[in-house]
């Protein structure tokens, strides 16, 4: 395999990134890319992570304490919308820059130009988002679903700068869609066939078609917003012939595929470290496939279990519980698979494992939530109580957060040349781990008993576990610093990391140095045998 | 790698998907009225109603029927049904009358958006006459009473007892484009 391994003592001259500030805002380069995209989402996901303690600080209690209703309606809407937009979604984005071209053994993205472009669009549209918080009226408070007319009359000023803000981001996404699919479809090295790709490859493959297919709808329905504040039309205004639940229709087609670009990446990541770490190949490559694929192909025609209590015809929400609950026999088919990857491997429990299997876990706890709201007379019992909200969390932070972390401390090793700090590394995790399920386990509990997601103040039942769930949110807020130190830890140094790095792992991103030469596969690698594990 | 042309294609083809898929957002919205034209979804009634037979009326049913007024925010104006709730017999022609008055000082136009519950009622339920087919323009403090005549379908499944019929009146005073002052 030698011959495919760059030059490791690079000479500088040509090769190496320019230096100082202008590397970063010029950079053509998939890996800086990468961890400006990584950089800038855990940055919104501090920024979101503050705005989630204001609200468990408020309901911490009963009663009003220190955050007014008006306020902590614009934290709820902005902490979700920077989480969805801001800090997963760039994440998994930034991972595929960082990853896609060592997996497939090509040189860098197939567009590097509009790759730069489409990073530098989010601080941009980020900083305009957040600048809605000084400005009159206060951000946006009508929940990150936005629904109208409350997004539309009832909705501050700043909900013009909040439409920009999300038709910049959508730009950002095609673009950066379009050059995953271009890589994919044209950068693979040969020999590396489409069903030799690493899963993490195909599950990026599938969302970016995804997000292709549903970002012009979200772009469209905020169009709409805009020509009904500024230009006298009435698409959701019923005293002008429009339909408010037309609102909710257009903007979950969008939203409910919305979901699976953030996990399908997820998925991809966990099969990578699974094999790894149980030391035997994946199980059911073909079927996990298949899987993803059949997962995207239903979250398009799943939409209405959104709105089961708007009043659709029994006929119509027969259709959409029948068919969102069809989603889980794909999902199962890849929880199975994991499972049966484990299953009788030589296992050990690194970092990026512990994470990995706590997302199996944890995971499934939130789709098997999703099951019970799929029920449509359970979910008019379940529908906007904190139920869902344990269940969105479910799958989103121990879902999506974890994989994304998880990905982090295992692809880490290659991208600085250093292994991290084990111990810390566990320390975070168990951290982690027990600070996410004190925060959302028990909201399922109040979510059942009747306490209405979106509120500042809730009835005196509903107490003890509101503050056991907050203590938990405090735990869980405060271990990501340590997160933060570990990263910073083994960038500035540490164990030398081999370029295997993981005794069992397998793929083409371990056969190069680590840390990984700033160009990589500036010739094709020519032997496939180490494609996928 | 297999080229520049390769991947120009690649990207014609998917920026096609990206302008169409945003035109399929718009193209949900006359495709959701058309929907909801043909399945009566979301309550919505249909226009006016003209008789293609003479109905039977059902004397040994009746079903009660409940009217609902309720003014959209910021929508001044003092409005109500007349009566609350009737009963009435399937296939027979009723009348009854909504009140409403311009409280405020100026002139003002008003649309009311009728919906009715249970859902699949919706398309039993026949406006012959209604305030909601046109715009209502009221003078400062002036009043109106608004007459509503309709019939409930003989053919209207058993299961249903009680029908509410709501109006929401809206201000479209400034989408007319009458001066406000
Ligand atoms: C077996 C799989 C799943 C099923 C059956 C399912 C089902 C549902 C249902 C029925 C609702 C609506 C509940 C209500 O509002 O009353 C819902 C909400 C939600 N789900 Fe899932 N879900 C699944 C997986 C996921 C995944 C994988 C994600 C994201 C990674 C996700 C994210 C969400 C979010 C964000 C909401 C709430 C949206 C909101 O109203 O703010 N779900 N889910
Ligand atoms: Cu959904």
């Amino acid at each position: 395999m030698s011959a495919v391994i760059e030059e490791h003592h690079h000479d500088g001259h040509h090769h190496g990134p320019d230096k100082g500030i202008m590397r970063w805002v010029f950079t053509t380069n998939h890996k800086d890319i990468g961890t400006l995209y990584l950089w800038f989402s855990f940055l919104m996901f501090l920024t979101g992570g503050v705005l989630a303690l204001g609200i468990r600080t408020e309901l911490f209690q009963p009663g009003l304490q220190i955050i007014q209703p008006e306020i902590f309606n614009q934290l709820t809407t902005m902490h979700g919308l920077i989480m969805v937009f801001g800090a997963v979604m760039p994440a998994f984005v930034g991972l595929a820059n960082w990853l896609i071209p060592m997996m497939i053994g090509a040189p860098d993205m197939a567009l590097p130009r509009m790759n730069n472009y489409s990073f530098w669009i989010l601080p941009f549209a980020f900083g305009m988002l957040l600048s809605t918080f000084f400005m009159e009226g206060g951000a946006p408070n009508y929940g990150w679903t936005f629904y109208a007319p409350l997004s539309t009359d009832y909705a501050p000023p700043s909900v013009t700068f909040f439409i920009f803000a999300v038709h910049m981001m959508g730009i950002s996404s095609i673009m950066g869609s379009i050059n995953v699919v271009v890589t994919i479809l044209n950068m693979r090295a040969p020999g590396m066939t489409l069903m030799k790709m690493p899963l993490f490859v195909w599950t990026w493959f599938i969302t970016a078609y995804l997000l292709i297919a549903v970002m012009p709808v979200l772009a469209g329905v905020v169009t709409m917003m805009l020509m009904d504040i500024h230009f006298g039309t009435a698409f959701f205004n019923a005293g002008g012939g429009g339909d408010p639940v037309l609102f909710q229709h257009v903007f979950w087609f969008f939203g409910h595929p919305e979901v699976y670009i953030m996990i399908l990446p997820a998925f991809g990541v966990v099969s990578a470290i699974i094999p790894t770490f149980a030391r035997k190949r994946l199980f059911g490559y073909d079927s996990m496939v298949y899987a993803t694929a059949s997962i995207a192909f239903l979250s398009f025609i799943v939409w209405a279990h959104h709105m089961f209590t708007v009043g659709i015809p029994l006929a119509g929400e027969l259709y959409f519980m029948y068919a969102t609950m069809l989603i889980a026999v794909p999902t199962g088919v890849k929880v199975f698979n994991w499972v049966a990857t484990m299953w009788q491997g030589a296992m050990t429990f690194e970092t990026p494992m512990l994470f990995a299997i706590a997302f199996v876990i944890l995971f499934t706890i939130g789709g098997l939530s999703g099951l019970m709201l799929a029920i449509v007379p359970a979910d008019f019992q379940y529908h906007d109580t904190y139920f869902v909200v344990a269940h969105f969390h479910y799958v989103l932070v121990p879902g999506s957060v974890f994989s994304i972390m998880a990905a982090v401390y295992y692809w880490i090793p290659k991208w600085t040349g250093n292994m991290y700090d084990e111990t810390l590394g566990k320390t975070h995790f168990w951290l982690s781990f027990i600070g996410v399920n004190v925060t959302f386990f028990p909201q399922h509990f109040i979510g059942l008993a009747g306490m209405p997601r979106r509120i500042p103040d809730y009835a005196l039942q509903f107490a003890d576990w509101n503050m056991v769930s907050s203590c938990g949110a405090f735990l869980f807020g405060f271990s990501q610093l340590l997160f933060l130190f570990i990263v910073i830890k083994c960038i500035r140094g540490g164990k030398k990391a081999t370029d295997q790095v993981w005794e069992g792992a397998h793929g083409l991103e371990w056969t190069i140095p680590s840390p990984a030469p700033y160009h990589t596969f500036t010739t094709p690698p020519t032997s496939m045998k180490e494609a996928h594990g | 790698m297999s080229g520049k042309t390769e991947a120009s294609k690649t990207i014609r083809q998917l920026i096609f998907v990206v302008v169409g898929m945003f035109g399929f957002g718009f193209a949900m919205v006359p495709l959701y009225d058309v929907l909801c034209d043909v399945t009566g979804f979301n309550g919505k009634t249909a226009g006016k109603y003209t008789a293609k037979e003479v109905q039977d009326v059902r004397e040994d049913r009746l079903v009660t029927i409940q009217f609902l007024a309720s003014n959209n925010a910021n929508m001044p104006w003092e409005f109500r049904p007349k009566v609350r709730t009737m009963k009435v017999h399937p296939g027979k022609l009723n009348t009854v009358e909504f009140y409403a008055r311009n409280i405020t000082g100026e002139t003002m136009v008003a649309q009311a958006v009728p919906s009715v519950t249970p859902f699949h009622a919706a398309e039993f339920l026949h406006k012959t006459e209604c305030f909601c087919f046109e715009q209502q323009q009221l003078e400062a403090r002036e009043d109106l009473d608004m007459p509503l005549r309709f019939i409930i379908d003989s053919q209207i499944p058993e299961a249903v007892k009680t029908v509410t019929l709501s109006y929401t009146l809206y201000d479209v005073t400034e989408q007319i484009g009458l001066a406000t002052n």
